[in-house]
């Protein structure tokens, strides 16, 4: 058996690498994939709590499913929405959409 | 009690005008304007007559005085437990008496004013700041403490500012407006001072002496300094030396306003204080008293020599009026006891005497107004020989000259009287040194009446609209007042058996006349107003300038004051300005301004630091957020392990 | 220490996850980047394969795999452009700089917590979850049952689905 602690180490690392590529990225879908990378560190994380601290339930498994069904829905908007906007003004870099604050 | 209540419209009456005619007044047109203050103020008047009238022939207590009424007094701001500031209306044969003379000089006034001020830019605002004042004027004499008094006090100082910088486009009414205010605000912090003196010892404001009598003995010798300390607010108001110097620039403002405001009541406003507090100074502070009537001796004696020798008719008026104010103090500084039959007489002497000055300085100002009206100047050489046009200002003039000068059958006399026989029983010295002044008194008044009237006959100017105008009488609306003031003026003085009423212990007194001094002071005016006729009457003014070729340095020195404000100037530029105030302005703009604009560049420098963190960069937020978040876990594993979680 | 297969294949699981992951995030090419993901989330399946969590396995597989790698694929090819990559933008350094500081920091406590907190007894037990359990568990409606959510989740779904058609269409 694994101990706990290696799994979450793994997820958390998983989980600021996304947070810097958030950080970092000047396109919209690689925001969305490095966003994508923190949830599913936050899954994993779901899954290992369930497994090893309360095994007799499945909560942390649900909520895992769950969590995917959003990013699925998250992904499916979210790239409809750049989709609009790459048709409207033919770029989907972050430092090229300031047409609100105008 | 109740009966009184109407004598609360007294001050209602001009407060609604003021504000009906500050709020609305540019709405109606001037005249209409003028005449609904007039018709408050008429109704105003009638009212205080009312009033004077019911309480004058109530029944007199058992110990010969009139009850202390006091229909209102409503605690406004409780300081202490007994300690508190109350607002009401106070009712005493001196308050009864300040009602009538206010409001008759200030209905006279506002009639006059409607033909004097007519075509005036500001109509409308004249007549608000007239009720106004005249508010205040009444509320300071009816006030049933002296804290009340002092908020009036304050009120009357503020529309005398308005009044006197009326011409606010001029710069020297701006100026006199200034000097009037700053000058009695800074007298006015000693009456702030004592008052708080006074609360703090005594415990009270009321003008109800007997209840605290026990705090007032208590409290000991803090009481003169309290006293003393108030007079000097007194002082202020009433243009004592050295705080004399407001008066004469004030003249800048409209005539009636001069009128009103330096003849009749703001400035008998110290007289009334010292009147007000006299039991106080009679059982405490009898030395402060006489100080106060050393310092209006030298006052009056020094204001009638500077009489003597101005040339603008309005400032001969101001410095008379501290002359005669100076003679108000005088009487009641002279006296020893609240007993009016042994040196107690002053009190009703001052009394009197502010009775009747008002009526006949109020007839001498509009006439002066009439005169300035007529020839559009304030220079005696610009007048002379105005007999002829202007028989009835003349002839009010002459009866105010003659009043003034203390000469029988004329109200003067009788009062100037009474405060000579006054001083006489102080002491000799002082008796003379009046009688003197009395004398220059009655010189001067007819020097300024020799010379607006007499003398060389009025030289026929050009007007600037090409053809000669002759100076021509005042319309009706402004003869009415001189002549009711005039008619006032001939009969107050015996008519009206002042000493019954007014006294300093309240009981009646009848006024004899004591036929040595009453002689002497007639010789003496009699003597003084020959000489002016004798200088002045004449087209040549030979023995005039002969005398001041020979008197060069007195005259000249009289000319200019005594240069009494050269020597303000020079204290407050060179000294106050140079000394205290360039090295504050320094400190206040290097030190204090420097910390503030320092703060205000930190906070510049800031805010174009912070600005950009609301770039609408969501990444630059998210980072935010995150540093947010590991201070907050930063603080809680701080918490959870101390500080030595790290090792 | 002995060596046992779990330990082994979690290993090559962690490995994966870290290098691909730090790869999507650093590659300049969005296409790359989306490919790194996926193996990123194929190793994230095999870690809950190894928690025996095939049911969860499968749905991270199905959905994510087979689902929003394939939608990202699709609106990278269709918004991709020569100069849409991020080789032709550059990051700024003070950006970079910003970015990794605050996500090692971040680490830094996480990983700090993790290894210091004292979490309950942790017991592993082998053996499938039962495909009649996690059906029951998740259309029941008693204790730790969850009916609604799943019915709340299809509604979302659905939602969600009309508004990016509503959104994305051509006007």
């Amino acid at each position: 058996m694994v101990p706990m602690q290696y799994y979450l180490l793994v997820s958390t690392f998983m989980m600021f690498v996304g947070v810097f590529g958030f950080f970092t990225r000047r396109n919209l879908l690689t925001i969305l994939i490095s966003v994508e990378l923190v949830l599913n560190a936050v899954d994993i994380n779901f899954a290992v709590f369930n497994r090893y601290l309360y095994p007799e339930h499945l909560e942390g498994m649900f909520f895992s499913v769950f969590s995917i069904g959003l990013s699925a829905v998250e992904a499916a908007v979210a790239i409809a929405i750049i989709i609009v906007v790459y048709r409207n003004l033919e770029n989907i870099r972050v430092t090229g959409l300031n047409k609100l604050k105008d | 009690m109740e009966q009184y209540s109407i004598t609360l419209l007294v001050l209602l009456l001009p407060l609604a005008a003021f504000l009906f005619l500050g709020l609305f007044g540019n709405r109606f047109k001037p005249l209409t304007a003028g005449l609904i203050a007039t018709i408050e103020m008429a109704a105003t008047t009638v009212i205080a007559y009312f009033t004077a009238f019911k309480y004058f022939t109530s029944d007199r207590l058992a110990d010969g005085t009139f009850a202390t009424c006091i229909p209102f007094d409503h605690v406004w701001l409780p300081f202490g437990k007994t300690l508190t500031f109350n607002m009401g209306i106070l009712l005493d044969p001196i308050s009864v008496m300040m009602l009538i003379v206010i409001t008759t000089v200030s209905l006279m006034v506002h009639v006059y004013s409607l033909g004097y001020m007519k075509g005036e830019k500001g109509f409308q605002r004249y007549f608000a700041f007239l009720s106004l004042f005249t508010m205040s004027m009444l509320g300071l004499v009816v006030a049933t403490n002296i804290f009340q008094m002092y908020l009036f006090w304050e009120l009357v100082g503020v529309s005398s500012y308005l009044l006197i910088g009326f011409y606010y486009t001029k710069p020297s009414a701006i100026a006199a407006s200034k000097k009037a205010f700053i000058v009695t605000r800074f007298a006015d912090l000693g009456f702030l001072i004592g008052i708080l003196i006074y609360g703090y010892y005594v415990g009270s404001y009321s003008f109800e002496y007997s209840v605290h009598i026990k705090a007032i003995a208590a409290a000991g010798t803090v009481i003169p300094l309290a006293l003393g300390l108030m007079i000097i607010g007194g002082a202020g108001k009433s243009a004592m030396f050295p705080f004399h110097l407001w008066l004469p620039d004030a003249m800048e403002g409209p005539t009636p306003v001069s009128a009103l405001i330096h003849a009749a009541t703001m400035v008998v406003a110290g007289v009334y204080l010292i009147a007000r507090l006299f039991p106080l100074f009679i059982g405490y502070a009898p030395d402060v008293l006489h100080i106060a009537g050393y310092v209006g001796a030298f006052t009056a004696l020094f204001a009638a020599v500077i009489a003597c020798v101005q040339t603008d008719i309005k400032r001969v008026l101001a410095f008379s009026t501290i002359s005669q104010i100076g003679f108000m103090i005088v009487a009641l500084g002279v006296s020893t006891s609240t007993d009016p039959h042994h040196g107690g007489l002053g009190y009703m002497a001052s009394m009197f005497h502010l009775f009747t000055h008002a009526m006949f300085k109020a007839l001498l100002f509009l006439g002066a107004g009439a005169v300035i009206h007529a020839v559009h100047s304030n220079e005696m050489k610009d007048m002379g020989g105005l007999r002829k046009y202007m028989r009835v200002t003349h002839f009010t003039f002459l009866i105010a000259c003659l009043a003034i000068a203390g000469i029988p059958p004329f109200s003067g006399f009788f009062s100037k009287d009474e405060i000579l026989v006054a001083t006489f029983m102080f002491s000799p010295v002082m008796g003379y040194l009046m009688t003197f002044i009395a004398g220059l008194t009655a010189f001067y008044m007819f020097r300024l009446y020799y010379n607006i009237f007499w003398a060389k006959p009025c030289e026929l100017k050009a007007g600037h609209d090409g053809h000669v105008h002759t100076p021509h009488e005042a319309p009706a609306v402004m003869t009415v007042p001189l002549v009711i003031l005039a008619a006032l003026t001939c009969v107050v003085g015996y008519i009206v058996p002042f000493g019954k009423f007014i006294s300093s212990d309240g009981s009646a007194y009848h006024i004899h006349i004591d036929l040595k001094v009453a002689v002497t002071s007639i010789v003496v005016a009699v003597i003084g107003i020959g000489i002016a006729r004798v200088m002045y009457r004449g087209a040549s003014r030979k023995i005039a300038d002969g005398l001041e070729r020979n008197f060069g340095l007195l005259y000249r020195a009289a000319v200019k004051r005594f240069y009494i404000d050269e020597i303000y100037q020079f204290i407050t530029h060179k000294i106050i300005f140079a000394l205290i105030s360039k090295p504050v302005a320094w400190f206040d703009r290097h030190v204090v301004d420097a910390f503030f604009d320092g703060l205000a560049w930190i906070a510049h420098v800031a805010a174009a630091k912070i600005k950009g963190l609301q770039s609408g960069n969501v990444q630059s937020y998210a980072v935010v957020f995150l540093w947010g978040i590991i201070a907050i876990m930063a603080a809680l594993l701080f918490i959870t392990f101390g500080v030595f979680w790290l090792l | 220490m002995n060596i046992s297969l779990d330990t082994v294949i979690f290993v090559v699981l962690a490995l994966v996850i870290i290098v691909f992951s730090v790869l999507t995030v650093t590659t300049t090419r969005i296409l790359r980047a989306a490919t790194y993901l996926l193996f990123v989330l194929f190793a994230a399946a095999g870690i809950y394969f190894q928690l025996n969590y095939s049911f969860l396995g499968a749905v991270q597989l199905m959905v994510y795999v087979g689902g929003i790698i394939v939608l990202y694929v699709f609106s990278i090819l269709l918004t991709s452009s020569r100069n849409m990559d991020d080789r032709t933008v550059k990051v700024p350094q003070s950006r970079f700089w910003t970015g990794l500081i605050s996500a090692a920091v971040g680490f830094v406590i996480c990983a700090f917590l993790i290894l210091k907190n004292t979490f309950k007894e942790q017991v592993f037990e082998y053996g499938e979850v039962k495909m009649d359990v996690i059906g029951k568990n998740i259309l029941g409606m008693d204790k730790f049952q969850y009916l609604l959510p799943f019915e709340l989740m299809g509604l979302l779904l659905l939602a969600c689905v009309i508004g990016a058609i509503v959104i994305a269409r051509k006007r």
